[in-house]
């Protein structure tokens, strides 16, 4: 209900901005290749649905993969970085400072080394994928509660116990927020490795696009980019409402405040 | 029977001298307190006790058994109610015992209605009050396997009315189980109308500067809170308590 009430605000500006757009595009008769009118571009989204569908296909059915590989690669780092104290030690700086590296940099690398198949482009979605989920994770291993860890520990758990007892769910909360971020970004790295060639895909329709001047579709795939990352977004977000029952109901508290 | 048997026991940390030289035992069924003040090294004997911190020097016995290091022979409550948030009120209940191998469904269930918490089952540690959360992991304790309680200041995050309740409930079901229980606090009212005995610690380096066994006959009962025995033995236990202060002005 108050999520509700607080988000139209938001949404009031967005409205206005694109009014906004619409009537100065109207106004000054901006070209279309230019900048086109929102309306053309809503036009554009239905009418030119058959040149788009195949694309949108294929750059959904890589997200899924992509972020499914990367995700447990995460995990399975943050895991490995949580049991091993020394592999923490040694990889845990290493792995902040690739994060550095921007993965556009990589990108002709891993089609030298890969080629255009499928190959390289999971490489780069699990590389922008795998770090906010191994970052989030790891902290929430180490924000594990001290009593709860010496209660465990006083009975006599063995580690694998500790871990599946008490740090696994623990941690759970801090995993959903790296996954928040990470199926945002798998979006991105999709459309950023259909950049490096591919037959199909979002980032091919839009290459297609701009090369053409179609500026339309342009802003055509920039709104489907937009729309499939909010709703991996909320996907997640449902997931984690599914998972996580046992929170305290956040809403009241967190406004009442307010 | 002495259950726990506490040899010299010394704990450093670091060149910092917490405990010097601790030695106390608590029997089979026991109901033993600890009173001593902040810093003392309370938790860190617990600790120590639970096999998660090593002694320095000395040694525990547990019934016989050397039990330095070794985990899993106690059943501690720490300070927070340290309830499993994702899990209800029953499956936190078996922690202990899912922790030493094979649960006991039907016997939780029985010990929830016992603690007066029929209907919550269910709930998440959430939804319990502070009293309740309390009462929640003091049965966890009494459903684990292990003979001896350890329960650091469990009632001090609750008020008043709600402790004296706490108290009572705590002997009544006590009283059936006769397990052994070390317990730790600051209150001098509540180790008095609990233990059988109570052993005063002087503040660090901490030695046990008194120890005493307590009159009172079982099952007690609130109202010896108002006889002048009880003021009597207050007194007594408030001066050896004190005592350590006045002691470290006159230095
Ligand atoms: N891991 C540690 N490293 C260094 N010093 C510690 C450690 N744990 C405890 N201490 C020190 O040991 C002393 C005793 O701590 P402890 O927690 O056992 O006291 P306590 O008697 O339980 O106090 P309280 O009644 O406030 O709970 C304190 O001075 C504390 O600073
Ligand atoms: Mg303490």
């Amino acid at each position: 209900m108050n999520v509700v009430l607080k988000g139209w605000r938001p949404i009031l500006v967005l409205i206005l901005l694109i009014i906004a757009w619409e009537i100065s595009c109207r106004l000054c008769n901006i070209p279309g290749w230019l900048l086109p009118a929102p309306t053309e571009i809503v036009q554009e989204m239905v009418s030119g649905w058959s040149n788009y569908n195949g694309h949108l296909l294929a750059t959904i059915k890589l997200i899924i993969i992509g972020f499914l590989i990367g995700s447990s690669v995460g995990i399975f780092i943050a895991v490995c970085l949580h049991l091993v104290p020394f592999l923490r030690q040694a990889f845990y700086p290493i792995l902040i400072i690739s994060q550095n590296i921007p993965i556009i940099v990589l990108a002709p690398l891993l089609v030298i080394w890969f080629g255009f198949g499928m190959l390289p482009k999971i490489i780069v979605i699990t590389l922008v994928c795998f770090f906010p989920i191994t970052v989030s994770l790891l902290d929430g291993f180490r924000q594990t509660d001290r009593d709860l860890l010496h209660y465990m520990q006083m009975a006599g758990a063995t580690k694998r116990q500790i871990f599946w007892k008490l740090e696994w769910p623990y941690a759970l909360p801090s995993l959903f927020s790296g996954l928040k971020i990470s199926a945002t970004y798998s979006v991105m790295g999709a459309v950023i490795s259909e950049w490096l060639g591919a037959s199909k895909g979002i980032g091919v329709y839009m290459t297609l696009a701009s090369s053409s001047f179609r500026t339309d579709r342009v802003f055509v795939a920039i709104m489907v980019i937009i729309i499939l990352s909010l709703l991996f977004f909320l996907f997640i977000l449902f997931l984690e409402k599914r998972i996580i029952r046992w929170k305290p109901g956040e809403e009241g508290n967190a406004y009442e405040s307010a | 029977m002495n259950q726990l048997e506490i040899h010299n026991l010394a704990k450093f940390y670091g060149t910092k001298k917490v405990l010097k030289d601790i030695s106390f035992t608590v029997r089979d069924g026991e109901f033993v307190s600890i009173l001593g003040p902040s810093g003392s090294g309370k938790s860190t004997l617990f600790q120590m006790i639970g096999g998660i911190t090593k002694p320095s020097s000395g040694t525990i016995y547990l019934n016989g058994k050397n039990i330095n290091g070794k985990r899993g022979h106690i059943s501690y409550t720490p300070q927070s109610a340290s309830l499993l948030p994702w899990r209800t009120v029953l499956e936190n209940v078996v922690l202990g015992q899912e922790i030493a191998g094979k649960k006991d469904l039907e016997k939780a269930r029985k010990m929830i209605k016992r603690a007066g918490l029929e209907g919550f089952e269910e709930a998440y540690p959430h939804e319990l009050s502070g009293g309740m959360k309390q009462r929640v992991s003091f049965i966890r304790s009494m459903m684990s396997p292990q003979s001896l309680i350890l329960l650091d200041e469990p009632f001090s995050a609750l008020d008043e009315f709600t402790r004296l309740d706490m108290q009572q409930w705590l002997l009544s079901i006590w009283e059936e189980h006769k397990k052994s229980i070390l317990f730790v606090t600051h209150n001098i009212e509540e180790a008095l109308f609990l233990s059988d005995r109570i052993i005063v610690f002087s503040s660090s380096p901490t030695t046990i500067k008194q120890e005493f066994s307590l009159p009172f006959p079982r099952p007690r009962d609130r109202k010896i809170l108002l006889t002048d025995e009880f003021l009597h033995w207050k007194r007594k236990i408030y001066q050896s308590l004190s005592g350590d202060e006045s002691e470290q002005l006159s230095k």
